[in-house]
C-alpha cells in the first residue's frame, strides 16, 4: 500500500448569489430604538427568524463597545447580524460582524395572494336522499330540503327553515344562528326534537293528534306553535 | 363478474349469520362458486353454522398478517363442492384486520370466485366497517321492531358513505331481508309491520324470514337451514331471497307457520 499518494486537489469553486437583506438604522437614544424591536418581536415572534439582518451606522455615531453592547443586544433578541455598514473599520473588531459596503437598495416587496373573485355561498342545501340514523347535517348558511325521510337519531341543523319532503323521525333545529323567523316543515312528523332559534320541544311535548301528518313548526315570540299544515 | 356481498345490520343477534349461511348455501346449490368469509375476528360463529369448525387451521387474520397462504385457510364444504369458508379468528380481535390485507384478500377471492359473503360483526367500529368496505352489494338483516330498524338506517347511511365504492361515486345495492318475522304477533301490532320497516329505511325487500324453530335446529347441527331442511317455511324463504339475488323475479310472499291445531285454538288468548 503506498501510503504517500499525493491528495487529489480539489477546487475551489465560487458562485455569487445576492440575498435581500432588512437593514436596521438604530437611531439615539438606542434603548428606545431597541424597545421598538421587541414591540415588533412581541406582535409577532418569528418575524426575523432565517432572514438576513445587517445593521446600517450611517445615522448614528457609536463607540467601538456600544457596537458590541448593540450587537450583543441584537442576539440576545435571536437577531443575528449578519454584516455591519456605515461605519469606519477601525470601530469593528474582529468577533463583530463584517463590514459591508456596496449595498443597493431594493424594495421589499410584499407579495398580496390575489384574492379570487369570492362568490357568495350557497344559501340552501338540497338532499336528494333520506338522511339515515347517525347522520347529521349542519348547514348554518340557510335552508335546508331533504327529498326523503330523516331517520331517528338523524339530525338536521339549518341557519334558515328545513323543508322534510319525508317522514322527520329524527332532530330537526332551524335558525340556529338567531333567525327566530325560521321555520320546520314536514310531510309527517314523527321527530324527537324540533327547536327554532334555540327554543326546543321533545317529542313527548308533541300533540299526539300532530303525529303522521304533515305540519309546521314556527315560533311566536318564545312559544313554539306546532300545526298541522292542512 | 364476482361479486362481494356484505350481510349486516349494525345490531347483534339479528341473524346475520344465520343468514350468511342459508343464503351462501342456497347460492351454492344454484350453481353458483360461493367462498363466505367470517369477519367477526374474536366472535367467530360462521364455522359452526357451516360445521366446519372442526376443521380449521388458519384463519382470515393469519391470511392477513401473512403467516398463511389464502388457499391453505379456505375450507371446502362438506356437502356442497362449490361452497367454501373463510373462518375468522378466535383468539385475536379486530384490531388485528387491515384495511390493505382485506383489500388484497378480496381482490383476490373475487379471481376465482362468483360470490364472497362477507358476514359483518355486530356494531359500527373496525369489523364491521372493513367487512363493508370492499362491498358491491349489501344485506341488511333487520328484526320488525324499532331498535333494530334504527340501527339498521344507520348503517344504510355507512353503506352509503364508508365503503370504497360510495367514496367513487358508485353505489352499494342494497337490500334489506327481515328475518324472525312473527305472523301472529305482527297481527297483535307487538311488531312492527313489513310497511313500517320498508317505510323506514326506504330500501328494498329482499325477502322475509319467518321466526322459527327450524332456524335454530339447523345452527345446533352446524348446517345452514337451506341445507339443513330445504323444505321448511325459513329454508323456503331464504330461497326465494336467494332468487331474486341473483336477479330472478319471485312473488313476496309474507311467510306464514303452519300451526298446530292447539295454537291456532289457544294461541289467540289475550293476556
Amino acid at each position: 500500500m503506498d501510503a504517500n499518494a499525493e491528495p487529489t486537489r480539489q477546487l475551489v469553486r465560487l458562485r455569487g448569489r445576492s440575498y435581500v437583506a432588512f437593514v436596521f438604522c438604530p437611531a439615539v437614544p438606542i434603548v428606545e430604538w431597541l424597545e421598538e424591536i421587541d414591540a415588533t418581536l412581541a406582535r409577532s415572534p418569528g418575524f426575523f427568524v432565517g432572514k438576513p439582518v445587517v445593521l446600517d451606522l450611517s445615522a448614528v455615531d457609536l463607540s467601538r463597545p456600544a457596537i458590541a453592547h448593540l450587537v450583543l443586544s441584537l442576539e440576545k433578541r435571536n437577531i443575528r447580524v449578519l454584516g455591519i455598514e456605515g461605519v469606519e473599520a477601525a470601530r469593528l473588531t474582529a468577533s463583530m460582524p463584517p463590514l459591508l459596503t456596496g449595498g443597493r437598495h431594493c424594495a421589499i416587496q410584499h407579495v398580496q395572494p390575489e384574492k379570487p373573485e369570492v362568490k357568495p355561498p350557497p344559501t340552501s342545501l338540497l338532499l336528494a336522499s333520506p338522511v339515515r340514523s347517525g347522520q347529521s347535517i349542519v348547514f348554518p348558511d340557510g335552508d335546508v330540503t331533504v327529498l326523503g325521510s330523516v331517520g331517528s337519531g338523524a339530525e338536521i341543523v339549518a341557519g334558515g327553515s328545513i323543508h322534510i319532503y319525508g317522514t322527520l323521525r329524527g332532530r330537526a333545529m332551524a335558525g340556529v344562528n338567531g333567525n327566530s323567523s325560521a321555520r320546520i316543515y314536514c310531510q309527517k312528523i314523527e321527530a324527537e326534537l324540533l327547536a327554532i332559534d334555540g327554543f326546543y320541544q321533545t317529542a313527548e311535548e308533541l300533540d299526539e293528534a300532530l303525529r303522521n301528518r304533515p305540519a309546521q313548526a314556527w315560533l311566536e315570540g318564545e312559544i313554539m306553535r306546532i300545526t298541522p299544515l292542512n | 363478474m364476482a361479486k362481494v356481498l356484505v350481510v349486516t345490520s349494525g345490531k347483534g343477534g339479528v341473524g346475520k349469520t344465520t343468514s350468511t349461511a342459508a343464503i351462501g348455501a342456497a347460492l351454492a346449490q344454484a350453481g353458483q362458486k360461493v367462498v363466505v368469509v367470517d369477519f367477526d375476528v374474536g366472535l367467530r360463529n360462521l364455522d359452526l353454522v357451516m360445521g366446519a369448525e372442526r376443521r380449521v387451521v388458519f384463519d382470515l387474520i393469519n391470511v392477513v398478517q401473512g403467516v398463511a397462504k389464502l388457499p391453505q385457510a379456505l375450507i371446502r364444504d362438506k356437502r356442497l363442492e362449490n361452497l367454501w369458508l373463510l373462518p375468522a379468528s378466535q383468539t385475536r380481535d379486530k384490531d388485528a384486520l387491515t384495511e390493505e390485507g382485506i383489500g388484497r384478500i378480496v381482490d383476490e377471492l373475487r379471481t376465482s370466485y362468483d360470490w364472497i359473503i362477507c358476514d359483518s360483526p355486530a356494531g359500527i367500529e373496525r369489523g364491521a366497517t372493513l367487512a363493508m368496505r370492499f362491498a358491491d352489494e349489501a344485506i341488511i338483516v333487520t328484526n320488525p321492531e324499532v331498535s333494530s330498524v334504527r340501527d339498521s338506517d344507520r348503517i344504510i347511511g355507512m353503506l352509503d358513505s364508508k365503503t370504497v365504492r360510495a367514496e367513487r361515486g358508485e353505489r352499494v345495492e342494497k337490500h334489506v331481508l327481515i328475518t324472525r318475522y312473527d305472523g301472529a304477533r305482527a297481527a297483535r301490532g307487538e311488531m312492527l309491520s313489513i310497511e313500517d320497516v320498508l317505510d323506514i329505511l326506504a330500501t328494498p325487500l329482499l325477502g322475509i324470514i319467518p321466526e322459527s324453530q327450524d332456524v335454530l335446529r339447523a345452527s345446533n347441527v352446524g348446517s345452514p337451514v337451506t341445507l339443513n331442511n330445504p323444505a321448511s317455511t325459513p329454508a323456503r324463504a331464504y330461497i326465494d331471497a336467494t332468487r331474486r339475488l341473483l336477479g330472478e323475479t319471485v312473488a313476496m310472499t309474507v311467510p306464514v307457520e303452519r300451526a298446530g291445531l292447539m295454537n291456532r285454538l289457544l294461541g289467540r288468548r289475550a293476556a
